[in-house]
């Protein structure tokens, strides 16, 4: 309790000393209405947000264009799925930084542009296995289903959990086009010729023996191989299509890194 | 409630709700002071570092810096360390390599670098192999043991799709024996590599496979490095030398793939790690 002269009451309601109406008086009037704090704190958010996010949708120094980098096909499409449902993004990034470690490891860093029509992308957050980035083209295809069968085969230290379920299930690509249109709508540049095709470049990609080189021409540098060297197309299949595509789009030879960026 | 006599009693904030008041303490100095000093440093970094977002770029800042000129920097500096010694290497007989003991060493070290970071996945990081990913630490070569050999399979590969890649393909006997055929030089080559076998079986397998096998396998089973054909004399099995496992490599035959690392890798560093795996224990 103090024992000084009561403070007078206000007169407005509003400031207990109505005579001094400095900016901290005016600032009371936020904090006795939780609503109008609720909207003036919701206001003070989105500029900072504004501030810190809309410039990288308009800087020319951080959209950078490249060659060679196209929508996935509709077999990497649907590998990329199987990758996402695993959970694969949990231990594995797909994120090179540009740091001397990373790079003499996984190859070129990774650019902003080679993640472009990934929804979502798949940079992660964590590495307990390597990052795969760069996978693609490293490993042959029967290294992926005797790694992915049973990682300790290969790699014994490994703590990868084992994907052999993956071949004993065959897929369509009943869904393909839709999961195509979608991707469309949030603006991955599917053409109307790409999605009527979608069933058949799903199938031509697992199939060397089959007439494949429209679907190339669709969707270039597409790795055309029985992934999994069994009949018929498994998960296994589609999600080797999409890790032997990852990273090798760009073509590094003429690429020049603007070192602004 | 008595109030304490405070010589540092300070002002309240005015506000009174239900009676209860607030002193208004003045923040401790050092506080204040390391408050003032970060928004100091905050404004100076930002015109140091690139910050600012304006009309098409951000502010560059008064240093200069960005990530990607430090990284080439960082990886430039390393490579002209070592400028000097990886001509040396990239240009090196590698037959002569271990005369030079500065050279040597240095490959040794390179090379065990590229080999975890590059062939550790298939041919395990302690080099022992894996089912279907050869050993690196035997005596047994299908290729060729000695360094040169070493660093041509490495530069080019095996079955892949270049020109210059290893190239041989067993036949799939599947579809040119019958399965009792196949049975019976499964028995031979297990009589082959002193493993028990059926002796009458063995005795048939002899003709297929002097008939079918003995072209790359040499008729007495020691292989031809030539055609990468492995020595089925020794106890020393790619794929398995029990009774199933070399009925299905006879059956189905085998297509070991291994990538080129000549377009991946500089001369330098397939000099290093052919040195590297050379000395592992079965360099030739």
């Amino acid at each position: 309790m103090s024992n000084k002269p009561p403070i007078p009451a206000s007169t407005t309601g509003i400031g207990d000393r109505p005579k001094r109406r400095s900016i901290l008086d005016r600032h009371k009037v936020l904090e006795k209405n939780a609503t109008l704090l609720l909207v003036f704190s919701f206001l003070v958010v989105s500029v900072g947000g504004i501030v810190e996010i809309a410039p990288l949708f308009y800087l020319e120094n951080t959209i950078e264009e490249v060659d060679g980098v196209r929508p996935y096909s509709p077999l990497e499409l649907t590998g990329r799925d199987v990758y996402v449902r695993e959970g694969c993004y949990v231990c594995h990034s797909q994120m090179i930084r540009p740091m001397r470690d990373e790079v003499e490891r996984y190859g070129h860093y990774s650019l902003a542009a080679e993640s472009m029509y990934d929804h979502p992308f798949q940079w992660g957050s964590k590495r307990t296995g390597p990052d795969l980035a760069r996978v693609g083209g490293r490993y042959s295809d029967e290294w992926h289903v005797d790694h992915l069968t049973d990682p300790q085969s290969v790699v014994p230290e490994s703590v990868m959990p084992k994907y052999g379920f993956l071949s004993a299930t065959l897929i369509d690509a009943e869904y393909t086009a839709d999961l195509m249109r979608t991707h469309r709508i949030v603006g991955v540049p599917y053409t109307d010729e790409m999605i009527e095709n979608a069933a058949s470049d799903f199938a031509v990609q697992a199939d060397p023996d089959a007439d494949w080189e429209e679907m190339v021409e669709r969707y270039p540098g597409a790795v055309v191989s029985n992934f999994d060297g069994a009949p018929g197309i498994s998960e296994m299949d589609a999600l080797i299509a999409y890790m032997q595509m990852l990273g090798t789009l760009v073509d590094f030879s003429t690429f020049t890194p603007d070192a602004s960026r | 409630m008595a109030k304490q006599p405070n010589k540092q009693d300070p002002e309240t904030t005015g506000h009174s709700w239900d009676g209860i008041e607030e002193f208004n303490n003045p923040l401790p100095r050092w506080w204040l002071w390391t408050f003032y000093a970060t928004i100091f440093w905050g404004i100076i970094y930002t015109i140091a570092y690139p910050a600012w977002p304006l009309v098409n770029k951000a502010t560059a800042g008064l240093l200069g810096y960005s990530t990607r000129a430090e990284v080439a920097n960082d990886i430039q500096s390393f490579a002209d360390a070592n400028a000097e010694i990886e001509a040396k290497l990239a240009a090196a007989d590698l037959t002569t390599v271990s005369d030079d003991p500065e050279l040597q060493s240095y490959a040794r070290n390179a090379g065990a670098a590229v080999f975890r970071t590059n062939c550790s996945q298939c041919h395990g990081s302690g080099a022992a192999g894996s089912k279907g990913y050869p050993n690196l630490l035997d005596d047994d070569w299908l290729w060729g043991g000695d360094i040169e050999a070493i660093a041509h399979t490495v530069r080019h590969g095996i079955r892949n799709e270049t020109d210059e890649a290893h190239y041989s393909q067993m036949p799939a006997f599947g579809e040119i024996l019958s399965d009792e055929e196949i049975a019976q030089a499964v028995a031979y080559v297990q009589k082959l590599s002193g493993q028990d076998a059926d002796a009458a079986l063995a005795a048939a397998g002899e003709t297929v496979f002097l008939d079918n096998c003995a072209a790359c396998h040499m008729e007495d089973g020691t292989g031809d490095r030539a055609q990468g054909a492995p020595n089925l004399t020794d106890a020393i099995w790619l794929y398995g030398g029990d009774e199933a496992t070399l009925t299905e490599t006879i059956t189905n035959s085998r297509f070991g793939v291994m990538p080129a690392w000549g377009p991946r890798l500089s001369d330098a560093e397939v000099n290093a790690v052919a040195a590297y795996v050379h000395q592992l224990g079965g360099g030739e």
